[in-house]
């Protein structure tokens, strides 16, 4: 198994003395999806954010492809809980923009969108503004975003905590066919054990502040199962049972 | 404005104090306030003639320089301010002594500094202007979304990129607004500046027209400048309205 993101003895200090992480280690596979879990305030946008380059961490280091992170990079993409789209620009040119930024001549970043667009369902908005979409919708053009910079690294940060039930349950659904299509590394920030388990191949649980890895879950035989029959399955049921008896405490 | 349920069209109020003032002036009252209609057709008269159009271009050229100066300066240095702490701490206590600052009492420096032609005008205009340019620059960037800030980072803007494509857009409706407040002042600035500098454009006209007690002469330039400054800031606010949809959304 070959690891495409680690980080080794993360910690981080807020100013003000508040310690979000303390000595945080962890390695994400290649190809895989990881689940960064834990209760609200316990670091996991933090550590996003490090693995991102958008934050320093107080002492460890961050290394995608062995190669330690100084700052962003174009081997990461950042998917936004609040989407960051820009709003006085079209759904082409917000799934463009990271394209644009690096320079793509307009033509050629407006094909790769319009293909991202097609892929996560939007199509015939294109031409729509960020005010006039839904929350689901939006969060799909932050999606497309992320996937048309073509990044090996994505980082996802409670992406689907802005839509309803209906719809999370299909975000989830596209985001497994997306895990098996897109030779990607995905690493999800999520405080939903069910949606963890779900998209998963690979959970962190984080405990609370100050924050390191608890337990590391692997379920092994849940990819194999349709995305259909994966809620009904006894490994499925049995992950979810661990991991909250693990958190319960914590909560009470 | 609505009475009585009926709504009436947008400039009533000032349908009502045109006649208010006709009245006044038909009466006699003092030779300060002429009739309405008498100014209106003394503006008739004067409106073409050579002196007239000649203050009326000098005035157009030096505040059409002075406030293009005023925003090319007063939006990159907000922008600037809001996005750098240093620079903010440097500059904001000038600013906000400048904002509100008689800044009529400096024009005699500036004259003694850039002598008393138009580049003194020119250079008041925009002082009466940049300030609040400035400011509202400023005030537009510090409420920026911090996640749009970062989602640019993280996509690989670079400094220049994110100025131009990320932050003055964001900051575009206070922007606009700091630009409206400015241009009214402008008009103030460039008519104090011809007055004081040295007599010229519409300054020249007031001078002339108040020295010779030529009453209706005098309200008929002012009305042109009063109609010219509403025209422009009207001109604006619509400008904003246009961009105001996604000022609540950003
Ligand atoms: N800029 C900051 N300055 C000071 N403290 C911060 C800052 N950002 C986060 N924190 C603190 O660090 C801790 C971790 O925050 P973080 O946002 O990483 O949590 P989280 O796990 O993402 O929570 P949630 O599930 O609610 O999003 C919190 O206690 C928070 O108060
Ligand atoms: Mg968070």
């Amino acid at each position: 198994m070959e690891i495409a993101v680690s980080t080794r003895n993360i910690s981080k200090t807020y100013p003000g003395n508040v310690e979000a992480l303390r000595d945080l280690s962890l390695e994400f596979p290649r190809g895989q999806l990881t689940s960064l879990l834990g209760p609200s305030g316990c670091g996991k946008t933090t550590l996003l954010k490090i693995i991102s380059g958008l934050l320093e961490p107080t002492s460890g280091e961050v290394e995608v492809n062995g190669k330690p992170v100084t700052g962003p990079g174009p081997d990461r993409a950042f998917v936004f809980q609040d989407f960051a789209l820009l709003p006085w620009a079209d759904v082409l040119r917000n799934v463009a923009f990271g394209l644009e930024l690096r320079g793509v001549p307009v033509s050629e970043r407006e094909d790769i969108a319009q293909q991202h667009i097609k892929n996560v369902g939007l199509d015939g908005f294109e031409k729509s503004f960020p005010h006039e979409l839904s929350g689901g919708m939006r969060q799909r053009v932050g999606l497309a975003r992320a996937l048309a910079v073509e990044s090996e690294v994505l980082l996802m940060d409670e992406p689907f905590s802005a839509v309803d039930e209906q719809t999370r349950r299909k975000f989830q659904e596209d985001l497994l066919g997306l895990v098996e299509r897109e030779n990607k590394t995905f690493i999800f920030v999520t405080h939903s054990i069910e949606e963890a388990v779900y998209v998963s191949d690979q959970i962190a649980i984080l405990l609370p502040r100050p924050s390191r890895v608890h337990e590391i879950l692997r379920p092994e035989n849940l990819r194999t199962k349709g995305v259909s029959d994966i809620r009904r399955d006894p490994e499925y049921l049995d992950t979810v049972d661990r991991i909250w008896a693990s958190l319960r405490s914590y909560v009470e | 404005m609505f009475i009585k349920g009926i709504r009436l069209p947008g400039m009533s109020s000032l349908i009502i104090w045109g006649l208010l003032w006709e009245l006044v002036g038909q009466s006699g009252l003092t030779f300060f306030l002429p009739p309405l209609s008498e100014i209106l057709i003394t503006l008739y008269e004067i409106g073409d003639s050579p002196a007239f159009l000649k203050a009326l271009k000098e005035t157009a050229q030096a505040f059409t320089v002075g406030v293009s100066a005023a925003i090319l300066i007063g939006i990159p240095v907000g922008i600037l301010m809001g996005k750098n702490r240093l620079l903010d701490e440097l500059l904001l206590p000038w600013v906000n002594i400048f904002l509100s600052a008689p800044l009529t009492a400096l024009v005699p420096v500036l004259m003694v500094l850039f002598g008393f032609g138009m580049r003194s005008i020119i250079i008041t205009t925009s002082l009466f202007a940049i300030w609040i340019i400035i400011l509202n620059s400023r005030a537009g960037v510090l409420q920026i979304n911090r996640s749009l800030v970062e989602m640019g980072r993280c996509f690989g803007a670079t400094p220049l990129a994110a100025f131009v494509k990320i932050y003055f857009w964001a900051a575009l409706p206070e922007i606009l607004g700091g630009v409206r407040i400015g241009i009214i002042r402008a008009v103030k600035g460039v008519i104090i500046g011809q007055l004081l500098i040295s007599l010229v454009g519409f300054g020249a006209l007031f001078e002339l027209y108040s020295a010779n007690f030529l009453m209706s002469h005098f309200w008929a330039v002012l009305i042109v400048l009063f109609a010219l400054a509403f025209t422009i800031s009207e001109l604006l606010a619509t400008l904003e309205r246009k961009f105001s949809y996604y000022a609540a959304n950003r």
